[in-house]
């Protein structure tokens, strides 16, 4: 495992196209991601947002460009070095996709069961410290996600992602269908988490909550393109119209307040 | 921005030792008068976990009992909360015995992810409840069956109640009968599946046909298998193959169907815009399958006869004409409806299962599995008891 020091890049997306049938959905699009850093992606729905994340994480295809993860271009690696890095990075889906038929536990340990050989007692143990970790009570081990609210899902979700201690997160739309206290309680967690395990944050999302109390940097994603990337600051300065729209708007107002 | 803490804060030897260093582990002990030191190196991460267990297994077992054990952090480069939790294994291991552990030379990085850990695991495991003796689980089971099946008879019941309520708001106009579902899902339900049934019914003719004529024949009996395939198939084969067939094909669907818009909550959606899924999604598959039935029996029935009348030309010598003309001698139009009448039956209680199976899916992929596969096996199990109670009810009238 590589180490990077803080602000290095650790993910590199340079010139890259996306596309469905005739249309290009996201066409030549620059984006670095630091070491260490909490970035959120916004962008209009449709701009491309959850394809870009899908896209890096290697679910959709590209069209054209490079992406590089940790100094390595996905495209040239082989399986065994893709499933290596694989391991390196943690997804949490928009809806969770915890594996309905397993419990808590279980949905943990799928990684460690797949990609490590440990025993049973250690294992549980691990899984037990991930659900601390990710602020769910105890019971909740033995519970099957039918059986959880929307907030211990994606905190579930979260488990699982973080059950390899991965230097990367992706997170889509994480604070989606909480409720405000939910998602501050989440905000804070992933800033936590982010720094006591070092983690690199890479985040979707639409909270302008969220973007203001924990991201470092923002992209914000139009035409296909990154048109911007900086601090909250940068953004509310930025002259392009969407930008100005969507952090001008009253709702953005209000979040400003708080933040 | 912050820092880069944590498991990735050992830039420097990264820097000299470059990307390709392979993650290694190190782990020694000595004992120093009454005090085990010992001496933690490298990297102590997901990567090597599974390594180090049994070594930190065997440091546990051999450890003896010193008057304290000091964990020497020192030489770690990176710890993770994989390696974390292996470590902590050990100070929780002699802490158990009495022996009080110290920790040195944790870096900040490596300190916060260990004080992450202790937080998490403060609370002791919950002591898992011990598991009941094996004749008692199956005594369990055994029960809990019994009762799931005195329920599964009370909910066809119930559920029968509700159609019928839900035919009877059609005729007093409070529901609404819904033509163009019923004719989407008679489509699906029977125009679609002529293919197979027809192709099924012809193979099963032409194996009885085979069968007949191959043991009739020691008999000087060859003609008697006209007698054979068209009774056996009329008065139940053709019947049965079909709701076999049906409730494999047909039965299967609407369980996944139902359950999975019960999964997404599209039925409470039903409810509370005031419609009655009964009457929405049920009744129009009901009689789709009531009206179908009879339709795929009766070409399976057309379909079984003359796969036997193929087998019985081509294997047995006796020509179609011939297998026809003694048809209509010997086989008389009774056996024709008692295998039609058991079709409408059949069809409501594949419909009836596969409906309440549906409703019954939960949360889970799993459980839709679970949902389909028993609504395909107690519909074919109902049907083959319902074939055997008219068997015994045709029977005793002589008919």
């Amino acid at each position: 495992m590589a180490d990077y020091a803080s602000g290095d890049i650790i993910i590199s997306v340079r010139d890259v196209a996306i596309g469905f049938g005739e249309r290009l959905i996201i066409d030549g699009l620059d984006l670095d991601v630091h070491a260490g850093e909490v970035l959120g992606v916004v962008g209009g729905s449709g701009t491309g947002k959850s394809v870009l994340t899908r896209c890096i994480i290697g679910l959709v295809p590209k069209r054209r460009g490079k992406i590089t993860v940790f100094d390595q271009d996905l495209d040239t690696l082989s399986r065994a070095e893709h499933k290596a890095i694989e391991r390196r990075w943690g997804v949490l889906f928009q809806h969770g996709a915890l594996f309905s038929s397993l419990t808590v536990k279980q949905n943990i340990q799928v990684p460690l069961r797949e990609y490590l050989k440990l025993s049973e007692p250690l294992m549980d143990e691990i899984a037990r410290l991930k659900i601390a970790m990710v602020g769910l009570r105890p019971d909740a081990a033995d519970k099957f996600p039918s059986e959880l609210s929307g907030g211990m899902i994606k905190r579930a979700a979260l488990a699982r992602a973080l059950a390899l201690d991965p230097e990367i997160v992706f997170l889509d739309e994480p604070t989606s269908g909480l409720d405000p206290i939910g998602a501050e309680e989440f905000d804070t967690l992933i800033r936590t988490l982010r720094d006591t395990l070092g983690l690199t944050v890479y985040m979707v999302t639409h909270d302008l909550d969220s973007l203001a109390r924990i991201c470092d940097r923002i992209a914000a994603l139009a035409d296909g393109k990154v048109i911007a990337t900086g601090t909250m600051e940068d953004m509310l300065r930025h002259p392009h119209p969407w930008l100005r729209k969507y952090f001008g708007g009253e709702r953005a107002r209000a979040a400003r307040v708080k933040a | 921005m912050p820092s880069g803490t944590g498991a990735c804060d050992l830039s420097k030897i990264a820097a000299v030792s470059g990307k390709s260093l392979v993650p290694e582990a190190q782990l020694a002990s000595k004992v120093d008068g009454s005090r085990l030191t010992v001496a933690l190196g490298g990297a102590w991460t997901a990567e090597t976990a599974g390594a180090m267990e049994p070594r930190v297994a065997s440091l546990i077992a051999e450890g003896g009992s010193p008057q304290s054990v000091l964990l020497d952090f020192t030489a770690v480069q990176r710890l993770d909360t994989l390696g974390g939790t292996l470590v902590r294994g050990i100070e929780m291991a002699f802490g158990a015995r009495g022996i009080p552990v110290q920790r040195e030379g944790l870096s900040q990085a490596a300190a916060a992810i260990y004080a992450e850990i202790a937080d998490g695991l403060a609370e002791p495991a919950p002591t898992p409840a011990k598991p009941k003796p094996v004749i008692v689980q199956g005594l369990d089971k055994v029960g809990e069956q019994m009762v799931e099946a005195g329920r599964d008879l009370v909910a066809l019941v119930s559920f029968f109640g509700e159609v019928v309520a839900a035919v009877g708001s059609i005729f007093t106009g409070v529901g609404r009968f819904r033509l163009a579902a019923v004719v989407n899902q008679l489509d699906r339900v029977a125009f679609r599946a002529v293919p197979i049934m027809a192709l099924i019914t012809f193979l099963i003719g032409g194996i009885i046909a085979q069968q007949g004529i191959f043991f009739f024949r020691d008999f000087g009996a060859d003609t008697y298998v006209v007698d054979l395939v068209s009774i056996l198939t009329l008065r139940e084969i053709g019947v049965l193959i079909v709701s076999i067939m049906v409730a494999g094909r047909t039965g299967s669907a609407f369980t996944a169907e139902i359950g999975s818009m019960k999964m997404r909550e599209e039925i409470d959606a039903l409810r509370v815009m005031g419609l009655n899924p009964v009457e929405v999604l049920v009744l129009p598959r009901l009689m789709a399958l009531v009206i179908g039935l009879p339709i795929l029996t009766f070409i399976g029935n057309i379909s079984a006869i003359t796969g036997g009348a193929v087998v019985a030309q081509f294997y047995g010598q006796i020509p179609i004409d011939i297998f026809f003309t003694r048809m209509q001698e010997e086989v008389s139009q009774r056996h024709v409806w008692v295998g039609l009448i058991k079709a409408p039956f059949m069809a409501l209680i594949i419909g009836l299962v596969a409906c309440i199976e549906g409703m019954r899916v939960k949360g889970s992929a799993e459980s839709l599995g679970q949902q389909t596969t028993a609504s395909v096996v107690k519909a074919i199990f109902l049907v083959i008891v319902l074939d055997g109670l008219f068997a015994i009810f045709f029977a005793s009238l002589g008919y």
